[in-house]
């Protein structure tokens, strides 16, 4: 098969270092679940505070989830990598500084998602709760976080599909992930095309995989409202 | 005053911003006793059931239940009970609502058995046996393990009430519980309260069913306007038509929609 300028699509080397883009894909999928993890317990306990909480707490919770909104990922990752070391004295490796950045930033993302999710669970259901003698936090626990957690199901797979998608970001300050494995490939056998056509059905497939599997998770789920 | 009552209620009032819900509402419940409230929409029946329990906080006025001031640490102080004590009070109270609100994500029998386990503090298995026991009284021990989504209104609605009753309340308020459903399904849970009536539940039943009312209450009471207009025994209730215009035109409208 011949392209316009006379290039041979040739698979070959791909194959011999296709290891470079398994390992990558498995830590693509480590960092995205490891943020939405934490992200998840960032934007749930702001959320909880949000709703909860007077003027001042609004305020600052607010100031992040706009602050990280409005600074796209890449410069996040950059402020996190390279800046907060110089300013603050601590030290990490690439890939941990690229969870810290990736949690705080599905986190701002999760804590509108949980904060909506509260917000939509029925007042009948907490007044149900109130009625029969449950105190606020029996409340919370018993009736409105389970409640909650299945009307965001479907905004937490969406979150975690960008999570993951996102985690090709961390190739710049060189965590060895999916698309940093195809950059490799293609620098070490100028295979462009063929790498990153085949880098993409990886992401392609394994997200519609991802996806497929939580949409089951949330038919198990769906709430009646 | 009568310390006999389990349920009093003075002078209770309550407003909304502007508008005045409850003006001065005056009313008593005895141990046993099956009382109905009745009264066009928006004259405050729901407003009033939702001030015994403190789902709503009135502004004047006492509520007091088995002589414990309700929302209140007392009745001559308007300082607020805290959350905890709040909470032990409404477990005295059993409530089922119109729109029968069962939790979900919990099954028929999860729904009963969690305030008797996290408020009663039952054992798994005693809390068990007494969920299975109001369900079967409801008829319902075959749908023990469905969802809410796969009941139907009136099985709802009955697994509402085995909620309700499974915490051994002194009280139970139901408010308009038939009137969310289809027709068809009225009557099931209709003989479910008729039941609970002849085994001696005291009950404050906001309800539409105006038959209903009359063959399952020991009193009446027609609300218009947040007062008490009229009350009485059934019969006595029905015969101040010829006095109370207002229980006239209410009741007239009523028959005239009904069929
Ligand atoms: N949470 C609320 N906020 C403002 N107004 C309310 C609220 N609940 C009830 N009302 C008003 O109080 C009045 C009485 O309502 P309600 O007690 O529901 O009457 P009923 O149950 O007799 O139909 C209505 O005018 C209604 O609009
Ligand atoms: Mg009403």
């Amino acid at each position: 098969m011949a392209g316009s300028m006379g290039y041979q699509l040739s698979f070959n080397q791909i194959w011999t270092n296709f290891d470079k883009l398994a390992e990558g894909l498995l830590l693509s999928l480590g960092l995205a679940f490891i943020s939405i993890l934490i992200g998840a317990i960032i934007g749930l306990v702001l959320a909880i505070w949000y709703v909860s909480a007077g003027r001042v707490a609004r305020t600052f919770i607010s100031g992040y989830v706009e602050f990280i909104r409005n600074v796209p990922l890449l410069l996040l990752v950059y402020l996190v990598f390279y800046g907060l070391p110089t300013v603050v004295n601590i030290s990490y490796s690439a890939p941990v500084s690229f969870v810290v950045t990736l949690s705080l930033y599905a986190g701002a993302y999760l804590v509108e998602v949980f904060r909506s999710g509260l917000d939509a669970v029925p007042k009948g259901l907490l007044d149900a709760g109130k009625a029969m003698g449950l105190t606020p936090w029996q409340r919370l626990l018993y009736v409105r976080l389970p409640t909650m957690t299945r009307i965001t199901l479907p905004a937490l797979s969406n979150t975690f599909i960008s999570l993951f998608k996102d985690t090709s970001i961390a190739s710049v300050i060189a965590v060895p992930e999916l698309t940093y494995g195809a950059q490799w490939i293609n620098n070490k056998t100028f295979r462009i095309v063929e790498v990153y056509a085949v880098t993409t059905v990886l992401y392609v497939v394994t997200g519609y995989a991802i996806l497929f599997g939580l949409r089951l998770l949330e038919r198990r789920f769906r709430v009646e409202r | 005053m009568t310390a006999t009552n389990l349920l009093q209620i003075d002078k209770l009032s309550k407003s909304f911003a502007e508008n005045q819900v409850l003006k001065s509402i005056d009313l008593s419940v005895a141990a046993g006793e099956v009382v109905s409230v009745i009264g066009p929409s928006g004259s405050g029946k729901t407003t009033l059931l939702r001030c015994v329990n403190f789902l709503e906080v009135y502004d004047g006025g006492s509520i007091q239940i088995d002589g414990r001031e309700v929302g209140y640490v007392d009745t001559s102080s308007r300082k607020r009970r805290g959350e905890v004590d709040l909470a032990g009070m409404r477990a005295e109270t059993g409530m089922v609502f119109q729109s029968f609100n069962l939790f979900p994500h919990l099954t028929a029998e999860q729904n009963v058995m969690l305030g008797l386990r996290r408020v009663r503090k039952k054992p798994l298995k005693e809390a068990r046996e007494i969920a299975q026991h109001w369900l079967s009284r409801v008829g319902l021990s075959h749908k023990a393990d469905a969802l809410p989504s796969e009941l139907s209104g009136g099985q709802q609605q009955r697994v509402g009430i085995a909620r309700a009753v499974a915490m051994d309340p002194k009280i139970l308020l139901l408010d308009e519980i038939t009137s969310a459903l289809d027709p068809e399904l009225v009557n099931e849970v209709l003989d479910v309260v008729r039941q609970l009536a002849v085994d001696g539940m005291t009950m404050l039943m906001v309800t539409h069913e105006i038959a209903f009312a009359r063959d399952a209450s020991h009193r009446i009471v027609f609300m218009a306007d947040g007062l008490v207009s009229a009350q009485g025994k059934p019969d006595d209730l029905m015969a101040e038509v010829a006095t109370n215009e207002r229980l006239r035109n209410f009741l007239s409208r009523f028959s005239a929609t009904a069929h």
